[in-house]
């Protein structure tokens, strides 16, 4: 992998006017707790490092039917299987890791895998955070697509808030999906 | 060199001009220019309108007409285009002859006038012409070269687009118009004169527009225009 | 079905952009957007030094496609019902809406949330849902925007291109209810439309989406999208029914890899577009517990058996063609009378339905031939190529082709020729000698010509042609 690849990659995300945030990993537990101080829950998808959970000062939504198992936390009871109106709710964040992130065009790749969770977790909160190590940044699509795991499983790629280009043809952002992405890249 | 000419049916009857002029730039620069007399339409326009058939006879007739002829010139770059997709024939325009094949930029030529030019589509597009036309025009003494705004954009001729969707048609060249007036030119250049006819006779509409002429005609120019 | 497919234009293409071009806010609009969109789209593909290589792969992928259809088809079937969706096959487009209708009632369902398709559009799946008393909604902001406005698509990307922001805020005003901002901010317009359909996806039972890539090797779908409408319908409702053209297919997932690098570039001129889903069959506690997919043949493979021709399945509907298109451009969408507008519906509409139908036969001459869309398009089709083909092949005006004959013949023959040329300037001298005075050219002419000079003038046959000047200076 070059060394450039995981700049090139917070660069380009940038772009899209995700907020993007560097750290070291002995620093993210603190970017996390200060990214999300203000949302009024934070999802939790199973399989998150407990190491990014502990800061949170904020209650937890803990999501449980996956098949890699429920997160053990103490910050809240795990509640199985969040429904679409409780993601819904005002000032929910969610908080994940990723698969994938591809360099060239800033992009996140979410497969379901652990950290990742269901894809309604990380489409009906307003807030993203995603967490991406240097080693998860590949150069393009194509090395994206030999990277992952499963190709079968859900895939969901991410290159920026929800946005559209319908009006007079140019990128705005806030539809549907969530209005704000925080991409911490940890180096 | 000995260089065949394939004038073109549309020069050879309404812009002899252009094929004068290429017979005079050559045999200024030396060479010798025959003309197959055997030689009418390449068959473009059948082509295009839809009329397979006339256009594969007109196409093989022009291949009989210049059989033998290793070099074959023509200053119209839509006509280069077709013959080189359908035929076999080692055809060159104008610009690629003297560029490429003579090695000329400077054609000893004097045309002290202002000159914008006009990049035909089959020029840009089709023979990848590039700047050749206007390395050519740039050698020219006296001649300021003036770059056309939204010089890619379709004048929209069409061959027979004209007429059957003229009002499309015009309002293509209308803005093909605008922009070659704003460069306050004196004339407007291009390398095919089904597209100058085009242009030309909506800028004949316009006040103060530029004059247009086919640019062999300034390569084959040494002194004012009369 | 006695009604015209959307497919089929309605009447001659000259006529209707004559009418369009009539519509100066309309010019305007295509005009800012298209350029907007030109050279963004610019900027991103000079950033990729082997776009040539990806365009020359992509093209010989969907090649294999088109070739292989019936064998990929049966590995695609195999491979996405092993993932848990049930398949139908849909000849044309009454049987595929006669599925879908069939698949909601089934569901009980009286509304479905839709995805921006130009399958479904194409078959009019909204119109006979309709008729079926199930009420589909649009979600993706350009459409809700057409829907709104009682219009129809003007651009297969981009369907309300042809309103700027402050027609849509006063549109939005007028339809959406609860709409007061005071904004035109696209921002703002966005929101709203979020606002405005969030009830909806969560209450949805049933949605309807079409695919851009459907890859035979897994049975995965991918939908490239923008506003997260397309995640919300792929994930919140039980059922999903997805419309699918044949030619969509690839024959294997890593050819998603040079796809999914032309496709955003070609499109919006981004990078990448904000949401990619890809998604193979049905995953158990994550998204729909049902999948449908419809596979749409709709003319395809009858375009398929025509060696020119059937490039146009190629298409990934980027709609490059059509931002670069100067016909396009002063026309707009409208003028084609199809979903599909531009270079590629004026080769795929008459294709698809026959040169025959309605006023289909006037596309493929809604060209210039400047090969612009050529130049752009990502799986290099040739357009100009297929138009002339198609012109070659449709029907033609009875007088035209007599007109043709007797030049071709006059043509044919060195003498004939000669005499034609002395013939023309003989008889136009009178008229070389009027207009000298304005430059020797034709101010008005009659018909057929009358068309041309109606906009400039047109130029007199000259006084010596070349061959007697050649004649005269050389062979004396
Ligand atoms: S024909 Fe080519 S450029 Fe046009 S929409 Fe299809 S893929 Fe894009």
């Amino acid at each position: 992998m070059s060394p450039d690849l995981p700049l090139l990659f917070a660069e380009r995300a940038g772009d899209y006017r995700a907020g993007i945030h560097h750290c070291t990993a002995a620093e993210l537990r603190e970017v996390l707790a200060r990214l999300l101080s203000a949302a009024s829950r934070v999802v939790i998808p199973p399989g998150l490092p407990q190491e990014w959970i502990d800061g949170l000062t904020v209650p937890l939504l803990l999501d449980g039917a996956s098949p890699a198992g429920p997160a053990g936390s103490g910050a809240a009871a795990p509640i199985t299987g969040l429904t679409a109106a409780d993601l819904d709710a005002p000032g929910v964040s969610v908080l994940t890791g990723c698969a994938v992130a591809i360099a060239e065009t800033g992009t996140i790749v979410l497969d379901a895998g652990a950290g990742q969770g269901r894809r309604l977790l990380t489409l009906v909160p307003d807030h993203h955070v995603c967490v991406v190590r240097d080693a998860q940044v590949v150069a393009d699509v194509p090395d994206m697509i030999t990277a992952l795991p499963d190709p079968t499983r859900p895939l969901t790629m991410i290159s920026g808030p929800s946005a559209t280009s319908d009006i007079e043809l140019n990128r705005v952002e806030g539809v549907h999906g969530p209005r704000r992405l925080d991409i911490v890249c940890v180096h | 060199m000995r260089i065949a000419l394939f004038v073109t049916c549309l020069n050879d009857a309404l812009f002899p001009r252009a094929g004068i002029a290429t017979v005079t730039v050559l045999e200024r620069l030396g060479h010798t220019v025959s003309f197959p007399q055997a030689q009418s339409c390449c068959g473009q326009m059948h082509a295009n309108t839809g009329y397979a058939a006339p256009a594969r006879t007109l196409e093989r007739l022009t291949e009989q007409a210049f059989a033998g002829h290793d070099v074959i010139v023509s200053p119209s770059g839509s006509c280069v285009a077709h013959l080189r997709a359908h035929t076999s024939l080692p055809v060159y325009e104008l610009s690629e002859l003297l560029i490429d094949v003579l090695g000329v930029t400077d054609v000893g030529a004097t045309f002290p006038h202002r000159v914008t030019y006009h990049p035909t589509c089959h020029g840009l597009r089709v023979l990848r012409l590039a700047d050749r036309p206007e390395t050519l025009l740039r050698a020219v003494r006296g001649l300021e070269l003036i770059d056309l705004p939204e010089a890619d954009q379709c004048c929209g001729f069409g061959g027979t687009f004209a007429l059957k969707n003229s009002d499309v048609s015009a309002a293509m060249v209308t803005d093909k118009c605008r922009n070659a007036t704003a460069t306050g030119a004196d004339y407007l250049a291009a390398a095919d004169n089904s597209c100058l006819s085009h242009i030309g006779g909506a800028l004949a509409r316009h006040p103060a527009a530029p004059t247009p002429i086919h640019y062999a005609e300034i390569l084959a120019s040494t002194g004012p225009a009369s | 079905m006695s009604r015209e497919l959307p497919i089929v234009a309605g009447e001659a293409f000259a006529e209707a952009a004559r009418r369009e071009l009539g519509d100066a806010q309309l010019r305007a609009n295509l005009g800012r957007a298209t350029r907007t969109i030109r050279d963004k789209r610019a900027r991103v593909v000079a950033e990729v030094p082997d776009w040539e290589a990806l365009r020359d792969r992509a093209a010989a992928v969907k090649d294999d496609v088109i070739a292989r259809l019936p064998k990929l088809l049966t590995q695609f079937e195999q491979a996405v019902t092993a993932a848990g969706a049930t398949v139908h096959h849909a000849r044309d487009a009454a049987q595929a809406n006669a599925i879908v209708t069939e698949l909601v009632r089934a569901e009980q369902a009286d509304q479905v949330v839709k995805i921006k398709s130009m399958a479904t559009q194409e078959i009019g799946l909204n119109e006979a849902l309709e008729a079926a008393g199930i009420t589909p909604i649009e979600t993706d902001l350009a459409e809700l925007i057409v829907q709104l406005a009682d219009d129809t698509p003007s651009h297969i990307l981009v369907p309300a291109i042809h309103y700027n922001r402050s027609q849509i805020r006063e549109l939005f005003a007028r339809r959406m209810p609860g709409f007061t901002a005071a904004s035109d901010e696209p921002a703002v317009l966005a929101g709203a439309a979020r606002e405005y359909l969030r009830r909806t996806f969560l209450a949805a039972k049933v949605a309807v989406c079409g695919a851009n890539f459907a890859v035979a090797e897994t049975g995965s779908l991918v939908i490239v999208e923008s506003e997260g409408n397309g995640r919300m319908c792929l994930t919140l409702p039980e059922t999903l029914i997805a419309v699918v053209g044949v030619e969509k297919l690839l024959p294997r997932f890593a050819d998603l890899g040079d796809f999914l690098r032309l496709l955003p570039r070609s499109s919006t001129g981004e990078r990448m577009n904000p949401y990619t889903s890809i998604f193979t069959g049905v995953t158990p506690g994550d998204g729909p517990r049902r999948l449908h997919v419809v596979l749409l043949d709709n003319g395809r493979t009858t375009v398929a058996q025509d060696p020119v021709g059937r490039a146009a399945l190629r298409c990934i509907r980027c709609s490059a063609c059509l931002n670069v298109c100067p016909v396009y451009e002063r026309a707009g969408g409208h003028a084609y009378g199809s979903v599909y507008p531009g270079p590629i519906g004026a080769i795929l509409s008459p294709q698809l339905t026959g040169q025959d139908a309605g006023f289909n036969r006037t596309l493929p001459y809604a060209s210039t031939l400047c090969g612009a869309c050529y130049d752009v398009c990502p799986v290099k089709i040739n357009i100009p190529e297929i138009l002339i083909h198609l012109r070659q092949t449709g029907p033609k005006p009875a007088a035209e082709r007599a007109a043709m004959a007797s030049l071709s013949w006059v043509m044919r023959d060195r003498r004939r020729w000669r005499l034609a040329l002395r013939a023309a300037r003989t008889g136009s001298a009178p008229l070389r000698a009027l207009t000298r005075r304005r430059g020797g050219t034709l101010h008005r002419a009659p018909w057929p010509l009358s068309a041309w000079t109606r906009h400039r003038d047109a130029p007199l046959p000259a006084a010596e042609t070349f061959r007697d000047w050649w004649r005269r200076t050389h062979e004396s």
